[in-house]
């Protein structure tokens, strides 16, 4: 008996001085975000996203300059921090990806498979153009408050599917978005996990992205967001601006309403 | 030739300080890509900054330094309107070089 006491006082001793190093070391985190948020990478992509909205390209010649984002041709301002929304030219709820690659598609010109080629970076030679796009664009919304619409019967649609597919459950793990996301004080390793369910954590998320990934030294999307999110699930592939992927943004966009938006941000 | 870099410089006092981001792979030449085939190192090799066609920088990087750097120093002097230059090369050979106004 005494020995079982013995080990139980061990292992209290044990959680104790694990759960203070937990918590200093999520300190530490936040402060190595701090110290590179002064001279974040991302600021080159805004740089790079820029030239490629103002350059001519595709068989019409054309730029973006008179791509809708939602806020009239060529408003850039403030248009990601009320995105995704239902355009009545395309029929559909579009986010800021889907958007883009419909502007390249209608006034460049281009297919919709070379608007799609490279619409992740690879971390080397394939740059993405949509990153360095979404990068421009989301850091003329910093500062802007969230304001994302749910009026028209397909937006309410598109935010009605987001939240079911936050929480069905499927694949080999038997995993939904709110197994990681649904409950406070989770964690990948040590990376905390925001509680998507609350306004806050959708506000801390959602108003951080795009960001600069130090670890990939891309600047990543949403899109990639849940792109990756499904891959950790072992779920079936996220088809990049399918109906999936824009309804689940409208979902955690919409949650996030309210909130100053601050990205691009940077993330280890 | 590189992507352009992102200079700031402010003057603080009696001190400039001097930010600069860069645009660069930084490839240690220990990464192996997708076929198992080592990729060569790329790296920035030298950085010089001149204020006045006085050099107040000359730094020598190797692969440590991640890609993208973020450089911040400061040096006495500066005043407002003057100009820093910032030039990096790298071990190719290739070199990009900016320029940015005090404020």
């Amino acid at each position: 008996m005494k020995a079982v006491l013995g080990c139980v006082a061990l292992l209290a001793m044990g959680i104790a001085p694990a759960l203070a190093a937990q918590s200093s070391t999520t300190d530490e985190i936040a402060k190595y975000r701090a110290a590179l948020q002064d001279g974040n990478p991302a600021e080159l992509w805004e740089a790079r996203g820029e030239g490629i909205w103002k350059a001519p390209r595709g068989p019409k010649r054309a730029s973006l300059e008179r791509c809708d984002l939602g806020l009239g041709p060529g408003v850039v301002k403030g248009a990601y921090a009320r995105l995704p929304r239902y355009f009545a030219d395309a029929d559909r709820v579009q986010d800021l990806e889907s958007r883009l690659v419909w502007c390249m598609t209608t006034l460049q010109g281009l297919t919709a498979a070379e608007a799609l080629k490279n619409r992740f970076g690879n971390g080397s030679g394939a740059r993405s153009d949509l990153e360095a796009l979404a990068a421009y664009v989301s850091s003329e919304s910093q500062g802007a408050k969230m304001d994302v619409p749910l009026a028209h019967p397909k937006e309410i649609e598109a935010y009605r599917i987001g939240e079911k597919l936050f929480y069905y459950r499927g694949g080999t793990h038997d995993f939904a978005c709110a197994t990681c996301h649904g409950e406070e004080g989770k964690r990948i390793r040590l990376q905390d996990l925001p509680d998507l369910t609350t306004p806050e954590g959708a506000r801390a998320a959602y108003t951080t992205w795009p960001a600069y990934r130090v670890s990939q030294g891309e600047v990543r999307t949403f899109e990639w967001r849940l792109y990756d999110c499904f891959r950790q699930q072992r779920f079936p592939e996220l088809v990049f601006g399918s109906d999936a992927a824009i309804a689940l943004t409208v979902f955690l966009a919409r949650n996030a309403n309210g909130a100053p938006f601050a990205a691009p941000a940077i993330k280890r | 030739m590189g992507d352009p870099m992102k200079i700031r410089a402010a003057l603080m006092g009696d001190e400039t300080e001097v930010k600069v981001l860069m645009s660069h792979e930084m490839e240690t030449g220990q990464r192996k890509d997708g076929k198992g085939q080592l990729i060569p190192a790329w790296f920035i090799q030298n950085v010089t900054v001149t204020w006045k066609d006085k050099t107040v920088l000359a730094a020598q990087w190797g692969t440590a330094v991640s890609k993208n750097p973020f450089l911040s120093f400061r040096f006495k002097g500066g005043a407002k309107g003057d100009k820093v230059t910032v030039t990096w090369v790298d071990n190719r050979g290739d070199r990009r070089t900016d320029e940015a106004t005090i404020a």
